[in-house]
This record gives structure tokens, C-alpha cells and sequence, in this order.
């Protein structure tokens, strides 16, 4: 039983990592890329790491909790290092594609 | 808005804790030499970065703040599904944009939550906080601020805004009664 529920959470955090991957070669500019790897990948490694806690507390003796102190880490670092890329990219006036609204928002602030 | 007091032992009581926990939940055990340490570094590693920090605002409303923190929860998962879903959809219907949110926050915290909280949720990444200027820190000056956010999937503009405003900006004020 617990093998089925480790697999089943293995697949989907596996395909939503898979998916935040696919996000960031898929898109057409920087700003649409960092959409994939910053909100895809946090659900993906969350199930992962819950998997990775059922397992070690069912196959080692203890209650392995390290796992929920990653997934903090990551709810707080992914927030902050989307933003300082995106705010580095707009320093640098990257391109973003010629359909995007409201880049006068952007440039008139610089 | 409190904000938090200082004492001259324990200069920030919430990172005391919170630092004395994580030290636990490093090393997995509860063994009395890892609390010993765990006291220790709770004390030591808050008294060396005290003269860095400013002073932030108190958590006033905590049962509030457990509620916005498990609807953020929720909402990370459906903006998880969302966000696949565009990603795997055809990326040519896509209509990105950048769009402004006046904020009504005054604090550092507080905004930082709220820049979070939009970059794990739907659609949306925080991308700046307009304008800046150094007393911003200390939630001094009286000019308004705004959120830049850039989002993958603009279709309605003023919607968006009121939902972030709604959902996830009034719980905040609420929380530190700013």
C-alpha cells in the first residue's frame, strides 16, 4: 500500500518537474519562462519530498521529518530568487515579445 | 501596526524559536546535547545579526494568519495545475503583460509576504516595488507604492488586481494591522 502511494506521488511530482522544464524551453522571452520554474517546480518538489518522507519513515526506524524543512526552504527561496532575476532582466531592458501589455510600466520607472 | 520589542538578551523572540526548532529538525533528533546546542545558537546567531535587522511588525491576528497561510496553500496547487496547463497548451494564445498594483501595505514584511504570495500563486510574478527609496525599509514616506508584476496570462486587468488586492492583500493588513 505505501509503495503505491510513494509511486503515485514519485509520478506527480516527477511530471510537474517535467512540466516546469518544458515551460522554460518552450516560452518565447525571459519574463514567460520564469513562470514554469518558479511555480511548477514548487508543487513538483513538494510531492517528491513528501514521498521522500513516507519512505524513510516507513523503512527506517524514526519519523523522518527533514523533508518538511526543504519544502519551507523552497516556499522561501523561490519567491525571492524569480524576483531578483526578473528585476536584474528588466535592468538589463531584456526584449520581452512585441504582444506584451503594459511595457510602458516598465519604462517609465527606469 | 506594533512593531516587535527588543530585549537586550533576546534581541528577536520568534527567530529565537524558530531557529531552535529548525537546528531539531535538522538533525532529526531530540537528543539533549542537539538542545543544548539548539539553545545556544537560538541565542547567539539573533544577538550577532540584531545591529542588520530592522524592526518589523507583529503578527497580531495569529488565527487569521493560519487561515491565509492554508488558503496560500490551496492556491499554490490550483496555480500549479493553471500554470501546467498554459505551459502545455499552445503558446501562441498566450498574452503576457506587465501590470502595476498599488499597494496599501507599508511595511518591508509585510510586502515581501505579499511579493511572495503572488509569485506562488497563478499566473504571476512580482517583479518590483515602485518607487524606491531607503525609508521604504523603516515603512516611513507617504507616497503611494506599487507591486510590478508580470503575468503570463493577462485577460482582464482590473480583475486581476481586485482578486490580489482582495485575496491576498486585505488578510495582511488584517494579520499586522497595518
Amino acid at each position: 500500500m505505501t509503495e503505491w502511494i510513494i509511486s503515485i506521488l514519485l509520478l506527480i511530482g516527477g511530471s510537474f518537474v517535467l512540466v516546469g522544464s518544458i515551460g522554460l524551453v518552450k516560452m518565447p522571452d525571459f519574463f514567460m519562462r520564469l513562470h514554469g520554474p518558479t511555480k511548477a517546480t514548487t508543487l513538483g518538489m513538494a510531492a517528491l519530498l513528501t514521498a521522500a518522507m513516507i519512505f524513510f519513515s516507513t523503512t527506517q526506524s524514526g519519523f523522518s521529518v527533514k523533508e518538511i524543512l526543504i519544502s519551507l526552504f523552497l516556499l522561501l527561496t523561490a519567491p525571492i530568487s524569480a524576483y531578483m532575476m526578473i528585476k536584474s532582466a528588466i535592468h538589463h531592458k531584456l526584449d520581452s515579445i512585441d504582444r506584451t501589455q503594459g511595457k510602458d510600466n516598465i519604462e517609465d520607472e527606469l | 501596526m506594533r512593531l516587535e520589542t527588543r530585549f537586550k538578551w533576546l534581541p528577536a523572540p520568534i527567530l529565537s524559536i524558530l531557529l531552535f526548532f529548525v537546528w531539531l529538525l535538522l538533525n532529526n533528533s531530540v537528543s539533549a546535547g542537539h538542545i543544548v546546542l539548539a539553545v545556544i545558537l537560538a541565542i547567539v546567531i539573533p544577538l550577532a545579526t540584531s545591529p542588520f535587522r530592522t524592526k518589523q511588525p507583529l503578527i497580531i491576528k495569529p488565527g487569521l494568519a493560519i487561515r491565509h497561510l492554508f488558503l496560500v496553500l490551496y492556491d499554490i496547487i490550483t496555480a500549479n495545475v493553471q500554470v501546467a496547463i498554459l505551459i502545455l497548451g499552445p503558446t501562441k494564445k498566450l498574452t503576457p503583460g506587465f501590470i502595476k498594483v498599488p499597494l496599501d501595505l507599508t511595511h518591508s514584511m509585510p510586502i515581501t509576504i505579499l511579493a511572495s504570495t503572488v509569485s506562488l500563486t497563478p499566473g504571476t510574478v512580482s517583479a518590483e516595488v515602485l518607487p524606491w527609496s531607503e525609508s521604504f525599509i523603516e515603512g516611513e514616506g507617504s507616497e503611494q507604492r506599487f507591486l510590478l508584476i508580470h503575468v503570463l496570462d493577462l485577460k482582464d486587468e482590473q480583475a486581476l488586481i481586485d482578486t490580489i488586492k482582495q485575496r491576498y492583500e486585505a488578510p495582511l493588513k488584517e494579520i499586522f494591522q497595518c
